[in-house]
């Protein structure tokens, strides 16, 4: 019974307490406000230290209300903010309110305010809802090594529940500590290691910029981390290096799949090769275009309605192409060549007269933008999906041509045109089809590089020397071979290039697969038997 | 005696032609120096630029004619000796400005100067004087030519095979000429030439003597192109276009027939462009994009492949049509016409616009520089036979060795 009576005396003591410390707050908070209103700029620097300390859950919409001049004060000393839609409101409460605009004069900055209010918001976006921001703010600390930001260090840490902010929480408060002149030496030796867990090259940069004063055990510990650091470093270079030239890698697959069908398979050699590439990444363009017109909730799904209209535009094209001139031409290679070339020009300038020769713009839909971090690697998600795109892509073309009537009937043609012709099959049908299926191909990678290079009327010439490179380098005729020469030089490329230059590096390898093509004069995968010496 | 075998060398038609080219060199100048501008039969010096242009041009397609026409050599990389032998030319005429510079370096071109080069790099020493410049023009595009062709010829890399790596070396070079620290003057290039051999090379009679050389060269090219052709060697450069590998099994050393003949092509172009680079006052590494080097394949595609003056007609025409097209309010459609060229010479002209000339005078039909049998073969199969796939073609060559296969089953297509 008594000790029911104590404890609900001291709960009611403690609600006392709270309610009186709550009201204390309401009264800071409030003076702060009060003081943007006074117009001087030592008045404003207060306001806003007070602002921050308040702890009040509007201080950093107020703070930042400033930082773009949209914080107002009246002749009565009322304080208002506007968002950003331009509607008005109270600065204290966040109600909307009503005032004569004219009265309104706003809350003047300077570049000794801006510092202040850049700190102020690094410490109360440390304590924001968005674990983006929370995760901004870390980042903004780390490389600020702001003091004053460590109080609000230690209570987010405290705070934080997710693993990855917390981590770039700690890294911030161990940047910070490592710069005070006021931490003890335990402190700082151990700020090294959560430095070093961090790893990068803005860790690297931290200590390597540490002031070279304070105790020997501290220097010590930052030359070790820095050395283990560069160990690091050197590691995800390598895995850098492998993932662009992956990436590399893919695009070139891209582009010469589809000549592996039409030069590597028919033997055409097409030079209008990128030109399909070309017409599939304007089709891009337009259907961008439409949508962007008439449905732009629709913008997210453009790529998927592009790629198939650019296979059906190229394809279509590549029938007419082959129907049109390539059919009178077989049997002399080096003839389609030439006339493939023609049309390679005149798809170019017909593009050109009707699309402009400037670069147009091709968006990205939400998810292929951005990156993200894995390790020490920063994988762009357009990098990623192009990717997987080629792999998709080589997967249902090996399978079509595995499993398919229409593929059996092209190995058949391409094996032995009289025998498939005697069984039946409609030879003349099939060459178009086959051409058409390499075309349709090199449209889908078009809309792929629409994604990652300039949509111009010589988007294809850039790729065509490369992509007949691929394929010879690989082996005429064999799509694996394709694959492995696309990703080799790819990676060949990448690994060249830190070396060499980009520039350089590209020569090198066109050296490395001139040589390649004089002791392997049919590619890495060369075909046997009769049709060796075409 | 090999005088005479050069003069015996040409036909009919190639004496016209020589005698075409030799009195162009003499009259033009003539009527370009000796005539008042206002005469009617005046040439205007604008206009003796040009077509000394043009027979740089059709030198280059000459060239390529001997490899392509006569040996079966696609080469998508001509333009590479072209570029080579202009800048040869190019850096004796980046010597000789000397002081006359924008910054008046005595030694150092003014883009070294710029970039703060120290001194002048090794391959730029001699360039002062013309012999050794006129020996680096034919030296470094013919060794180039012959180590390429040596390699390329003897591991037997031929046809697209061989057209794409030629395509390759082209511009490999193109990337690396356009990069300034190669010492070639970067993207701009050789320019602001001042004179050659102390004659200035804007003055009208430089250009009228340029003019007249640029039409010799072409004319002792057509020569040595011509005596090359009808020689036994030439006979064997035929065969290996038509049947490299049979040529092979009779004992030829295929591979020496194909580097000679192209080292010796590389020399003519390279000579094309040691008369085109002080002709048009520039030369920079985009004559190196392979795009060029197709070009003049049409060149010669259009006047008539095996036909060596059908080659250098067929870069005058085309050329003259750029010029004309390009200047006019046609200029947008400039490419739809050499593209549409490009497909209707391949499908409707297989023997370019000499080939068609022939045709009409049966007595020339027999001349033995008549192009490739095979493309007739091609075309008078009427429909699907004639459509053997590229791979299908001239595999009866291996027939013989292989064991199952003497007997040859297809006829060649």
């Amino acid at each position: 019974m008594r000790v029911s009576e104590r404890s609900a005396a001291v709960v009611l003591g403690l609600l006392l307490l709270l309610a009186g410390s709550l009201g204390a707050r309401a009264e800071v908070w409030e003076s702060a406000l009060q003081k943007f209103a006074s117009d001087s700029y030592n008045e404003t620097d207060a306001a806003i230290a007070g602002v921050a300390a308040s702890g009040n859950p509007r201080a950093a919409d107020v703070i930042e209300a400033l930082q773009d001049g949209r914080l107002f004060f009246d002749e009565d000393k009322r304080v208002y903010t506007r968002d950003k839609a331009g509607t008005l409101s109270d600065a204290a409460t966040g109600k909307s309110a009503d005032a004569a605009t004219a009265a309104l004069k706003p809350v003047r900055i300077n570049n000794r305010i801006r510092r202040s209010i850049e700190a102020a918001l690094g410490g109360l976006t440390l304590l924001s809802t968005d674990p983006m921001r929370r995760l901004e703010a870390a980042q903004a600390v780390f490389k600020s090594k702001d003091g004053k930001a460590l109080a609000a260090l230690e209570q987010a840490i405290g705070k934080e529940t997710d693993a990855g902010i917390k981590r770039a929480l700690e890294a911030a408060r161990a940047a910070v500590l490592l710069y005070s002149s006021t931490a003890s030496e335990g402190e700082k030796i151990e700020a090294v290691g959560q430095i070093l867990r961090r790893g990068d090259q803005d860790a690297r940069g931290l200590l390597a910029g540490l002031p070279a004063e304070g105790p020997e055990s501290v220097r010590r510990a930052v030359a070790d981390a820095i050395v283990a650091i560069d160990d690091r470093l050197a590691a995800w270079g390598v895995v850098q290096n492998l993932w662009y030239g992956l990436s590399l890698g893919s695009v070139l697959l891209l582009a010469a799949i589809g000549l592996a069908i039409t030069f590597g398979v028919m033997g055409v050699i097409n030079m209008a090769h990128g030109e399909m590439v070309m017409l599939g990444a304007y089709t891009t363009f337009l259907v961008q275009e439409v949508i962007r017109g008439s449905a732009p909730w629709l913008f997210d799904y453009s790529l998927a309605i592009a790629i198939p209209l650019a296979f059906l535009v190229a394809g279509l094209i590549g029938i007419a192409i082959e129907r049109g001139v390539i059919r009178f031409l077989y049997g002399r290679p080096l003839e389609t060549l030439l006339a493939t070339w023609g049309i390679s020009l005149i798809l170019q300038q017909a593009v050109r007269t009707s699309f402009g020769p400037t670069n147009r713009e091709v968006g990205a839909p939400h998810f292929m933008a951005g990156a993200f971090e894995l390790g020490g690697l920063t994988i762009t998600w357009n990098r990623l999906w192009i990717i997987v795109f080629a792999g998709i892509i080589f997967v249902l073309l090996l399978a079509a041509l595995r499993f398919t009537t229409l593929g059996l009937y092209m190995r058949a043609v391409t094996q032995n045109r009289r025998m498939a012709s005697a069984m039946a099959i409609p030879t003349g049908r099939i060459d178009a089809l086959t051409f058409a299926l390499g075309s349709g191909i090199a449209g889908l990678a078009g809309v792929a590089l629409s994604q990652i290079d300039n949509v111009s009327p010589n988007l294809g010439q850039g790729y065509i020397i490369d992509s007949f490179l691929v394929v010879v380098f690989g082996g005429v005729g064999n799509l694996w071979g394709t694959l492995v020469g696309a990703l080799s030089l790819g990676v060949a490329n990448k690994f060249l290039e830190p070396y060499a230059g980009a520039v350089l590096g590209k020569i090198l390898l066109l050296v490395i697969v001139i040589l390649f093509i004089q002791k392997r004069p049919r590619g890495l995968f060369a075909l046997k038997g009769r049709a060796v010496e075409a | 005696m090999i005088t005479r075998r050069l003069l015996e060398a040409p036909d009919g038609g190639g004496r016209i032609f020589l005698g075409v080219l030799v009195g162009l060199a003499v009259l033009v100048p003539v009527l370009n120096l000796a005539l008042p501008p206002s005469s009617p039969l005046h040439v205007p010096t604008s206009t003796v630029a040009l077509w000394g242009k043009y027979l740089c041009y059709a030198l280059l397609a000459l060239s390529l004619d001997l490899v392509w026409g006569y040996c079966g050599i696609l080469s998508l990389g001509h333009g590479a000796f072209f570029a080579l032998g202009g800048y040869a030319m190019g850096m004796y005429l980046m010597r000789q400005i000397g002081t006359r510079g924008v910054y008046a370096h005595p030694v150092l071109p003014d883009f070294m100067v710029f970039l703060n080069w120290p001194e002048l790099p090794f391959y730029w020493w001699g360039f002062n004087w013309f012999p050794y410049a006129l020996l680096m023009v034919f030296l470094v595009p013919g060794t180039l030519a012959f180590v390429f062709g040596w390699f390329a010829f003897r591991s037997r890399v031929t046809g697209v095979y061989l057209s794409i790596i030629t395509q390759a070396l082209t511009y490999a070079l193109m990337l690396g000429f356009f990069r300034n620290n190669f010492g070639f003057g970067g993207n701009n290039g050789l320019t602001d030439f001042k004179d050659i051999l102390g004659f200035n090379v804007q003055s009208a009679p430089t250009r009228a003597t340029l003019f007249a050389l640029s039409a010799l060269a072409l004319a002792a090219s057509y020569l040595i192109a011509q005596a090359v052709v009808r020689s036994k060697a030439g006979k064997i450069l035929v065969a290996v276009r038509d049947e490299e590998s049979r040529t092979r099994f009779l004992g030829y050393r295929v591979e020496n027939y194909k580097t000679f003949v192209f080292t010796l092509s590389a020399a003519m172009a390279a000579l094309a462009g040691a008369l085109y680079v002080p002709q048009v006052g520039i030369i920079n590494p985009s004559e190196f994009a392979p795009a060029n080097s197709i070009e003049v394949v049409i060149w010669v595609a259009v006047g008539g492949r095996g036909t060596l003056i059908g080659a250098a007609l067929g870069a005058l025409i085309v050329n003259y049509a750029k010029t004309t097209f390009t200047t006019g309010l046609l200029a947008p459609y400039w490419l739809f016409a050499l593209g549409g060229l490009f497909v209707l010479v391949t499908i409707f002209l297989p023997k370019g616009i000499l080939g068609l000339m022939r045709k009409g005078s049966p007595s020339a039909a027999s001349a033995p520089d008549t192009p490739p049998s095979r493309l007739d073969d091609a075309r008078k199969v009427p429909t699907r036979a004639a459509a053997g796939r590229g791979r299908e073609f001239a595999k009866d060559a291996l027939a013989p060795v292989r064991p199952g296969a003497a007997t040859r089953i297809q006829p060649a297509e």
